[in-house]
């Protein structure tokens, strides 16, 4: 009975390795073939576009003020009403200072009810026009910052230069230099190579010219009476053995290729409304559970009410140039914003919601099955498991794919080696101790808690 | 021989070597096939697009096309909120207090919610009225599919403002009187709007109806306190409780009395309450007293009167029996000791008698009877109500407006109220259900369940529960208050009107805290009783007169008890499946009402019930005949411990308009509760037929098992060791005795649980009543499906707990082990354990919940060749749905039989039509728990939903767990005390104390299974001194 134990005779386990090492190696490739180069690319365009403005800015006129400051200021004090260019909860500020002069843009910013009570024709005008929402007075700003403000939203807008085709030209050429380097490379290779065969070929030619001169007797290979085949074939213990080996490689794989049905590891759905994450978590960093806000306290992370997304987005209606790809343009993400809007029934010239709502009907991508209980505030809170972990790189996702199998075999992997965040949680105090002492560790694995019982996820 | 003879088709075939012959014989068809045509020409078969190739092609593709288009997992929705209450987190349960209050069951509860809709009723602690069985299936009424969903005017579906104009503009016009036909609301804010509801249409009656009448208990408490009420008793601080005929445990006065009773009964100090029983009907009160005494109903008049002769000392004499006439004399005896803890109650339903029980508790200076703060939870008349279909029948009644009560189904004299009907002009039916009465009606309003509605009750007069909306209304409804703020041209809504009402009324709380908590102490803030004479009368009671009328009572003939079941109850809820599927605590019969009869009454009359070969009971029919009233074909239950003489029969069943075909089962007695009199005389004669019950349990008896349930008395329990009645079994090792319990006996290797926590169980014998409410609770907490009325007679129910109930044989279950320690020989055993088969008379009876007794050496778990049943480490047997495969080894291995397969798909399938099947029932699923599906074991599983919840809590909050915090559905639905659970490892816990207890025991100790469940030994109190 001993003998089960070799049950794998050496030769199936080097082919098996060999056959395995081949598999994976074309697997890799051909994952990362693919992903690389894309993804470098896009980093490069997004840091030449951000540059692009910026240094058209300076190329603008000034006018008496710092625009840096200025920019600052306008966007801790004045971004959350006003906008450069289009209406939000205040008018457009954009070249403000061409429609009114600048001793009445200050006595305005620094108390525009006051100038109103004044009855100033143009303040009385301007008030009456959005909706008699009175401005907060500004006392705390001095002239200069307020000539700063001026000098920022004065600027002109940037024009969209041609140096972004610039860009995008040299990201083709820097693209095109990295496929001409690899077939370069690919090329000499395969050029010494030829050449290694030909100086063999050459080598041995002139050493059997040299035999022949010396007299030296070759051997000369007899005829086989039986090509190799036939031999192989009548030999029938060699057939059965590949026969089995075949037959056991064809079912590892067959095992394998079962096994990921309904693992929908990748699956990127085309969602409703294309929402980016890269531009949100990524660009923007946003924390996740600032929207995933149930993740904290319920077994679902939940997706996001659509007021949560009208939190910011109310007078967010459009992206800025710099976050348009390009893959997805400028009039693409204010589409998107734009079907937020119908969604949720926000009327951006009235600024009002019309009451008339359409629930958005996202397509879920993580589903685990019914009878696995999952609980988010379990792993991020109690655990301080970070979101990426499972959900893998979400701030660089311009779409949202499942990144982990889900499988249970990947949750129990987890279990048994991760350690179970004890410290400074009451609860855990009495069991860490007696288990810790009991197993003879420090930190207690979830498995080790009792994590990978049966019933701790499945009831 | 071959013969010669010639068959032929034409007379042609006869003649010989005719050419017409020749040529169709060489020719399968007569006809030319014109394939040339088709394939001749070339042309047309070029410019045919289609070949037959490419047809077979095209087939053959779209097929494996199709195959393999199904592979595709499917596309989930998931759709979030346009903007989210601030309230509700998706995953989160919420907890609102509400009361329910349907006209029968009144109780405070917690009501929980999931994403805005209930899915489980729980205790509320705080409230005087514990949830029943009812109370807590009420939350799948909710979802009853067969609910109204719009109002309905002459049968068409109108809009509520059409039906409010019609209906007014008919009211202002009214040729005669405006009747309002209700259930009891016991809402002051409800009385107060009627009240101005009269005043702007004048001329206006309130009938208040309870289809099951106290009409005599609140005349007698009127008579004495000039109040239409009942009083309130405090049972936890009785010592003494001797019950005529009144099951205080089930729906007598209103119910709700079992929680405060079952506190005196849990032995403390050497103390617990003695109770002693006087029936007829064996109710669950009779199952749980400790001496039980049947009787005939007109005795148990005569037994009252001579209680009150024996209590107050005056002369007594009585004709009883010398059994029950010395069982009174030693209950007065008790009495009178034990003073202001005694109380004696009574369900007779006669003036005199509810009167005389009064005066007895007086006498006795009961300090458990509290008259001052009566019970306001039955407020019906039934002589107004008489009165009021004699005058619709006389054509005096203009409009009747009926509300929470279906008269046309529940009145004994329903043709008659029928009739009376037709000579109505406007006849409005507030209801839920398209029923009897509403179909009567030509304006039908749509109600809301009681958790979509805002409401108030007065439970007693100091006692208040408020009513508040858990969900939105699921349908197009409005509620009676609502409509009739309308009707009053008041423009706000109720909700309102109620908060108005009670404004300074709340005493020292604040209206969210009231709501907050659903119960408040107050006073009335509108004290008018409706339905009541104004001007009280104060009737001289004439003691003497009273008792001379009971003792007189003569009992000719068969009578019957009309009663009502724990299922049903009046039949309010007759159309929920888990009501009709929970097996009454006695007979443990389900989806029926049956005549219970006693064994020498059928055996005179011939009646039978007999054990069919697949184990399942069938019994005879009867015809009933109450005065003129007849009723056909009522199957037939022989009851032990039913009197001779009484029959009993459940009301609340056969209902049939608004009730699913599957629930419209048991026949309908109310048409014999005539007079509103639950006590008949009844005629009986044997008809035609044998009708299949659905009954669990056929093996009544404990044939002198003690390892199964283990009792003693009282005064054993005070004076001896706990070995010489809760003995550890123990079994031979080398010879010598050793505890089963020993680790050298054991099969098994044990483990260390004394880290982390470890959840035990333990149920005290003497707090269960057997009232079936875990039950109900464990069948919402965990997504059990209902299999119906064929499945349960199989015995495939799913009840992962289930109230076992044993009778003894001999009088009490001592004398029943004594007669098997007595046995010797094979022949004695042969006969005497056949005998002991047979339930007694008069039995003992014990109710034992059953559940999973997640065994830390479990049988199961080592029979199950895929390891879908295992361990864990806090104590659970868990149950692996996904990795089962069926075999059932474990059901099979299992002693406690507590196992339940799937044997069919119950969610989603046609055969078994009950809540799962449809979109509205399954709302009340249980989003944490698994719906099983076909072919896999289930069982109890500690509802290790909610432990692991408690601990995820206690983790995210980072604090230790007190005691407490863990609870299972049946656990925390046990208003009680019976079934405790918690963590045996927190040493300061409830569980850990009684763990050490000594009336501690497991079931069958003695197979060396070593549950996680305990059970504490029963202790009857059998003094009688």
């Amino acid at each position: 009975m001993k003998k089960v134990k070799y049950r794998h005779s050496a030769a199936r386990i080097v082919f098996f390795s060999v056959s395995l090492f081949f598999s994976f190696n074309a697997l890799l490739l051909a994952q990362e073939a693919p992903q690389d180069s894309p993804l470098s690319t896009d980093e490069a365009d997004r840091q030449e576009t951000v540059q692009g403005p910026q240094e058209s800015n300076v190329e603008a006129p000034t006018s008496g003020g710092d625009e840096a400051a200025g920019k600052e200021l306008f966007n801790t004090l004045c971004a959350a009403c006003h906008k450069l260019d289009g209406n939000s909860i205040g008018p457009a500020l954009r070249g403000v200072g061409d429609r009114r002069d600048t001793e009445w843009l200050h006595s305005w910013i620094k108390n525009s009810q006051a100038l109103i009570a004044s009855g100033d024709e143009h303040a009385v005008e301007i008030f009456n026009e959005f909706n008699q929402v009175a401005m907060p007075p500004f006392p705390q700003l001095s002239d200069s910052d307020i000539d700063n403000i001026l000098a920022y939203v004065n600027a002109p807008k940037a024009v969209p230069q041609e140096q972004q085709a610039g860009t995008a030209a040299s990201g083709d050429a820097a693209q095109g230099g990295g496929g001409v380097s690899t077939d370069i490379l690919l090329g000499i290779l395969a050029f010494v190579l030829l050449m290694l065969l030909v100086i063999l070929y050459l080598v041995n030619k002139t050493l059997r010219r040299f035999a022949v001169a010396s007299g030296v007797e070759l051997p000369v290979k007899e005829k086989r009476a039986k090509p190799i085949w036939k031999s192989f074939v009548e030999n029938q213990f060699l057939v059965i053995v590949t026969a089995v080996i075949l037959v056991l490689v064809g079912s590892y794989f067959a095992y394998g290729w079962m096994m990921q049905v309904g693992v929908d590891k990748g699956y990127q759905p085309i969602q409703p409304i294309h929402f980016s994450h890269r531009i949100h978590a990524g660009d923007n960093q946003i924390e996740c559970k600032f929207c995933h806000s149930s993740a904290r306290v319920s077994k679902t992370s939940g997706i996001p009410s659509l007021n949560v997304c009208m939190n910011c987005h109310k007078s967010i209606s459009e992206v800025a140039e710099a976050t348009a790809t390009e893959e997805y343009s400028k009039e693409f993400y204010d589409g998107e914003i734009a079907k937020l809007y119908d969604a949720v029934g926000w009327d951006v010239s009235q600024q009002a919601y019309t009451g008339e709502t359409e629930p958005v009907k996202w397509i879920r991508i993580h589903n685990l099955p019914d009878f696995a209980y999952f609980n988010h505030s379990q792993h991020v809170e109690v655990g301080g498991i970070a979101c990426q972990t499972c959900h893998g790189p979400v701030e660089e996702m311009e779409i949202m794919y499942q990144n982990a199998p889900l499988t249970m075999g990947w949750c129990v992997n987890c279990h048994r080696e991760t350690n179970v965040r004890t410290a400074g949680n009451e609860y855990y105090e009495k069991v860490h101790e007696e288990l810790s002492k009991k197993y003879g560790v420090e930190e207690l694995t979830v498995a080790q808690m009792g994590g990978i019982e049966c019933a701790k996820c499945h009831y | 021989m071959s013969s010669n003879k010639k068959y032929w088709k034409s007379v042609e075939e006869l003649k010989e070597s005719s050419s017409i012959v020749e040529t169709h014989s060489q020719k399968e068809f007569v006809e030319e096939i014109p394939t040339d045509e088709f394939l001749g020409n070339k042309e047309t078969l070029e410019s045919s697009t289609t070949s037959r190739r490419d047809f077979l092609k095209y087939v053959g593709f779209s097929t494996a096309a199709a195959s393999l288009a199904a592979c595709e997992g499917p596309v989930m929705k998931s759709i979030p909120y346009v903007v989210q209450p601030e309230r509700i987190v998706p995953g989160v349960a919420n907890y609102y207090a509400t009361t329910m209050a349907d006209g029968f069951d009144f109780s405070s509860v917690l009501v929980k919610t999931r994403e805005g809709r209930p899915i489980k009723i729980e205790q509320n602690t705080m409230g005087t009225t514990g949830a029943n069985a009812r109370v807590h299936a009420s939350v799948l009424s909710l979802y009853d599919n067969k609910r109204l969903q719009r109002p309905l005017a002459n049968g068409e579906v109108v809009s509520w403002e059409q039906f409010d104009r019609e209906v007014k503009e008919k009211l202002n016009n009214v040729n005669g009187e405006i009747v309002l036909l209700t259930q009891t609301f016991a809402s002051p804010s409800t009385s107060k709007l009627i009240s101005e509801f009269s005043q702007k249409y004048g001329n206006v009656r309130h009938v208040v109806y309870d289809t099951v009448s106290e009409d005599a208990a609140l005349e007698a408490f009127q008579a004495r306190y000039g109040r239409r009420a009942l009083p309130s008793y405090d049972f936890a601080k009785a010592e003494v409780i001797v019950s005529i005929g009144a099951d205080f445990l089930g729906d007598w006065a209103g119910g709700g009395y079992d929680a405060a009773y079952a506190k005196g009964r849990i032995p403390k100090n050497g103390k617990m309450s003695r109770h002693v029983q006087f029936e007829s009907n064996f109710t669950l009160s009779g199952a749980n007293a400790d001496r039980r005494v049947t009787l005939t109903l007109s005795q148990q008049k005569a037994a009252l009167a001579a209680l009150h002769g024996y209590v107050t000392g005056g002369a007594s004499t009585s004709n009883l029996p010398a059994h029950i006439d010395d069982a009174l004399v030693k209950a007065a005896r008790q009495l009178r000791k034990a003073g202001s803890g005694a109380v004696v109650v009574t369900g007779i339903p006669d003036v005199d008698a509810q009167a005389l029980a009064l005066s007895i508790n007086e006498a006795l200076g009961s300090g458990v009877m509290n008259t001052a703060s009566p019970r306001m939870l039955r407020q019906g008349n039934a002589a107004a109500v008489k009165q009021l279909v004699a005058d619709m029948q006389a054509g005096q009644v203009g409009a009747i407006l009926i509300a929470g009560v279906n008269p046309a189904y529940s009145l004994p004299f329903a043709d008659e109220f029928a009739k009376g009907m037709a000579n109505v002009d406007l006849k409005v039916s507030f209801s839920m259900k398209n029923d009897e009465t509403a179909l009567l009606s030509d304006y039908v309003a749509a109600t809301p369940h009681y958790l979509e509605s805002w409401g108030d009750v007065e439970f007693t007069t100091q006692k208040f529960g408020l009513m508040q909306p858990t969900i939105r209304p699921l349908f197009d409804t409005s509620q009676f208050q609502d409509v009739l703020l309308r009707w009053t041209d008041n423009n706000i809504s109720y909700a309102d009107y109620l908060k108005q009402t009670w404004e300074g009324a709340m005493g020292a709380g604040s209206w969210i805290d009231a709501l907050h908590d659903g119960v408040f102490e107050g006073t009335s803030p509108f004290t008018t009783e409706v339905g009541a004479d104004q001007t009280a009368t104060s009737v001289s009671f004439d003691e003497n007169a009273a008792v001379r009328n009971l003792s007189a009572a003569q009992g000719e003939g068969l009578e019957l008890e009309l009663y009502t079941s724990v299922a049903l109850g009046s039949g309010n809820q007759a159309n929920n499946p888990w009501l009709q599927e929970l097996p009454d605590p006695i007979t443990r019969a389900s989806w029926d009402n049956y005549l219970k009869i006693s064994k020498a009454d059928a055996e005179e009359l011939g009646l039978e019930n007999e054990h069919v070969s697949n184990g399942a009971l069938n019994g005879s029919y009867v015809n009933l005949k109450v005065g003129d009233a007849v009723l056909e074909r009522v199957p037939v239950f022989i009851q032990p411990g039913q009197a001779k003489g009484v029959v009993s029969l459940a009301l609340g069943y056969g209902k049939k308009e608004g009730v699913q075909k599957e629930m419209q089962v048991g026949v309908n007695a109310y048409p014999l509760y005539q007079d509103f009199n639950a006590h008949q005389k009844v005629v009986i004669e044997k008809a035609a037929g044998v009708h299949e019950f659905a009954c669990l349990q056929l093996h009544t008896t404990l044939m002198g098992r003690n390892d199964i349930i283990k009792e003693t008395t009282l005064e054993i329990f005070n004076t001896k060791d706990s070995h010489v009645w809760n003995n550890m079994p123990e079994v031979s090792l080398n010879h010598v005795e050793t505890p089963v319990t020993s680790p050298d006996v054991d099969l098994w290797d044990g483990f260390d649980r004394s880290v982390g926590h470890h959840f035990k169980m333990s149920i005290d014998l003497n707090a269960c009543t057997g009232c079936g409410a875990c039950v109900i609770a464990c069948h919402a907490e965990n997504n059990v499906p209902v299999v119906g009325k064929e499945e349960v007679r199989k015995y495939r129910d799913m009840h992962w707990l289930r109230i076992d109930r044993y009778y003894s044989s001999e009088e009490t279950f001592e004398q029943d082990i004594e007669k098997k320690e007595n046995m010797s020989g094979l022949g004695d055993s042969l006969s005497q354990f056949g005998e002991m088969e047979i339930a007694s008379d008069n039995p003992q009876v014990v109710f034992q919940p059953m559940l999973c007794q997640h065994c830390n050496h479990a049988p199961c778990e080592t029979v199950c060749p895929v390891a879908a049943t295992m361990h864990g480490r806090q104590g659970q047997n868990q149950m692996i749905y996904n990795r089962c495969v069926g075999t059932r080894y474990c059901a099979n291995n299992c002693p406690y039989k507590v196992r339940r397969f799937n044997w069919f798909l119950y969610n989603k399938n046609d055969e078994f039509d009950y809540n799962m099947n449809n979109d509205l029932g399954r709302m009340v699923l249980n989003p944490d728990v698994t719906v099983r599906s076909r072919g896999v074991m289930e069982k109890c599983s500690f509802c290790i939903q909610r432990t692991q919840k408690t601990i995820l809590d206690a983790k995210r909050e980072g604090r230790a767990i007190e005691d407490g915090e863990f609870q299972t559905a049946c656990s925390s639905a046990c208003d009680k005390g019976a079934i405790v659970f918690g963590d045996v490892n927190d040493e300061s816990s409830k569980i850990a104390a009684l763990s050490e207890d000594d009336r501690m025991y497991h079931a069958l100790e003695y197979v060396g299974t070593k549950p996680n469940v305990m059970y504490q030994t029963k202790v009857r109190n059998t003094s009688e001194a």
